[in-house]
């Protein structure tokens, strides 16, 4: 059994921009094993980015990122390919292949990295469908799926090799209230049920509230962390009003003076 | 079941893995340590499969305490052995599994994978997959017809009211279409000129009239392969990229986006298009029977006649009505090489594959139609005595 507090991705003194503009500077944390890790900000202050970071798709100016010690930005062939196999990522619009069936979709990792039979594979990706609440859709494209079912099923596509860590970038953004709490608990019962460490990119307040072990919150001004706790926490006992403000959904008071929204 | 007494025991099982401890009386009890992996899973599944089907037991145990570790595949193999099980009706129990992995067991129910669709419906059989592709023949000329239709009012429109046409559009399609296009027309029907021409020299040769290499080359250019090259290639170039062009405006909401504006997507860009098309397809078409004549003309000159003997041997060969007959046709290859791509583009779907198949049915499409049309005029030629 893994103690609670081991951290299973550190970030040590990350830096990336984009030509000369410096997004983040200097940005170091700790995700722990089995917690849901949330990423927050305004708009535009780089949470994407860091996310692109940490999964290997950006390389960073300067700075780290390991995976139970293992460095994703050094790292090469054989051993980027088996850090990239322990996580799984769901990008923002679901990014399914237009061209394959659900089931195919999820299929797909399977059949690329195990040599599993044909029904094996077809059962294993009904199951992982079914735990998404898609188990009726294996035969529909993409493209014929609600935005929120895409979501889901590109969910299930990012854990059908069970990988360590999953990414999520803004799964509930888009969505109506109820899918977006019906996402929660999905959320909420993969990790219980998994063991999955989450790492949430998104802005959702109450999504926030109700999944979030921990979160990380950037902003534009510092280029970097400007609070870092649990969501009760930041909301009632940040010193920084900006913060405190972000938690209660509020307009930022006049009489701050520097600490305006950006 | 050929065997319904007891099945020999499994040699190949991977002992570590995988123990029959039991096989009798209806009852088969199995004993899964390890890693219960990808890897293991692959290893077991058919075996596992063949030994229980063979067996068909009653009741169907498996150990499961020494499991030290198990992943969405593992749990995959237990759920066909309980699946499978529950089909035959008989008894399935799992013992032993640690608190982890019962975790992850007890979110499927064997009930709800009864039945595993494949991943994709196939069609069962010719008849229907015929069935199928005359449905889809059928809609497509009725798209093509309506289409066609539509075009046709749209262009009428445009001929009466020639300000409603969006021309700066009409000269960026002809500048795209056209003018870019004119290296590849003209290197093309050089070389069909000159391939031609050489290849009719050798047996003009044995006969001693090379001198009607010119005729052949000014008759077969003009006629047919300067208007009939310009538009297969114009296929090619022009009708994909219509397809492509349109196709992703499709997929992007652009084609919605005019709708909802008020703005018929034939009119604003189908009528545009197929314009530029009509105009600039007869000037290549001229332009390629020129490169055409010149290619005939290297291979004479290289033969010793001069230039103007054969200039003489071309007028004498060809009139304007063979000319005129040629260009005349090249009006129809501009429409149908505009409009089947305009028409693909717009009834793209949606998908990242489905502007590349709409740029591909355009092609295809276009080049039958106009190897089509081709024919109709040779026949209606023909009898007009063009």
């Amino acid at each position: 059994m893994p103690t609670p507090q081991e951290a299973i991705i550190e970030v040590r003194n990350l830096t990336f921009g984009y030509g000369d503009s410096v997004i983040l500077q200097d940005v170091s944390f700790d995700v722990r094993r089995g917690e849901i890790f949330v990423v927050l900000g305004g708009s535009g202050c780089g949470k994407s980015t860091l996310l692109k970071n940490m999964i290997g798709l950006h390389r960073p100016q300067a700075g780290r990122v390991l995976y139970d010690g293992q460095d994703m930005v050094t790292a090469e062939g054989a051993q980027r390919r088996a850090l990239l196999r322990s996580i799984g990522v769901m990008y923002q619009s679901g990014a399914l292949f237009g061209s394959l069936t659900l089931t195919e979709n999820v299929r797909l990792p399977l059949e690329e990295f195990t040599d599993l039979p044909d029904a094996a594979m077809d059962l294993v990706a009904a199951m992982k469908l079914q735990l998404v609440g898609l188990s009726d859709f294996g035969q529909y494209l993409p493209s014929e799926l609600s935005g929120g079912m895409r979501k889901r099923a590109a969910i299930a596509r990012a854990m059908v090799l069970d990988p360590q860590i999953l990414f999520l970038d803004e799964p509930t953004a888009g969505l109506d209230p109820i899918i977006s709490a019906e996402m929660d608990q999905l959320i909420l019962q993969l990790a219980k049920s998994l063991n999955m460490t989450f790492v949430i990119v998104t802005h959702e307040l109450p999504s926030i509230y109700t999944v979030a072990d921990r979160v990380i919150m950037l902003d534009q001004r510092v280029k970097g962390i400007v609070a870092a706790g649990t969501p009760i926490q930041l909301r009632d006992d940040s010193p920084d009003p900006w913060v405190r403000s972000f938690f209660r959904r509020e307009t930022i008071p006049d009489a701050t003076g520097g600490q305006t929204s950006p | 079941m050929k065997q319904p007494t007891r099945p020999p025991a499994c040699p190949d099982l991977p002992a570590d893995v995988c123990q029959i401890l039991d096989n009798s009386a209806g009852t088969l009890s199995l004993a899964l340590a390890g890693r219960l992996d990808a890897s293991t899973t692959t290893l077991l599944w058919h075996r596992l499969i063949q030994l229980t089907e063979a067996a068909a037991p009653q009741l169907l145990r498996i150990e499961a305490a020494d499991i030290t570790y198990c992943d969405g595949a593992g749990i995959g193999l237990l759920m066909e052995l309980a699946r499978r099980q529950l089909k035959r009706q008989g008894q399935f129990s799992l013992n032993g599994l640690n608190d982890d992995i019962n975790r992850l067991w007890s979110l499927y129910r064997p009930e709800n994978f009864l039945e595993i669709q494949s991943s994709r419906a196939h069609p069962c059989c010719l008849p229907e997959e015929a069935g199928r592709l005359a449905i889809q023949v059928g809609h497509g000329l009725l798209d093509m017809i309506r289409f066609g239709g539509e075009l046709t009012l749209a262009l009428l429109h445009a001929a009466r009211h020639p300000r409603s046409i969006r021309w700066p559009e009409v000269w960026l399609v002809m500048e795209k279409a056209g003018v870019n296009a004119l290296f590849i027309v003209g290197l093309i029907s050089f070389l069909i000129g000159l391939i031609m021409a050489f290849q009719a020299t050798i047996p003009m040769r044995q006969f001693g009239v090379e001198i009607y290499v010119a005729n052949l080359t000014a008759l077969s250019m003009l006629r047919e392969l300067g208007p009939l090259m310009t538009a297969l290639l114009l296929a090619g170039r022009t009708s994909s990229a219509f397809a492509a062009e349109l196709g992703t405006m499709k997929i992007n909401e652009e084609i919605d986006a005019l709708n909802t504006m008020g703005l018929a997507p034939i009119p604003f860009l189908v009528v545009t298009r197929v314009l530029a098309t009509i105009i600039v397809m007869p000037l290549l078409s001229l332009f390629a029977n020129l490169m055409g004549l010149v290619g005939g003309a290297v291979v004479l000159l290289s033969l010793g006649y001069p230039l103007v003997t054969y200039t003489n041997q071309v007028k004498s060969a060809v009139g304007l009505l063979d000319l005129t007959g040629g260009l005349a046709k090249t009006l129809i290859f501009a429409l149908i090489v505009a409009g089947v791509g305009c028409l693909y583009g717009l009834k793209t779907r949606s998908g990242a594959s489905a502007v590349g198949d709409s740029a591909t049915r355009a092609v295809v499409s276009g080049i039958i139609l106009i190897v089509i049309a081709d024919g109709l005029f040779a026949v209606v030629y023909y009898f007009l005595g063009i």
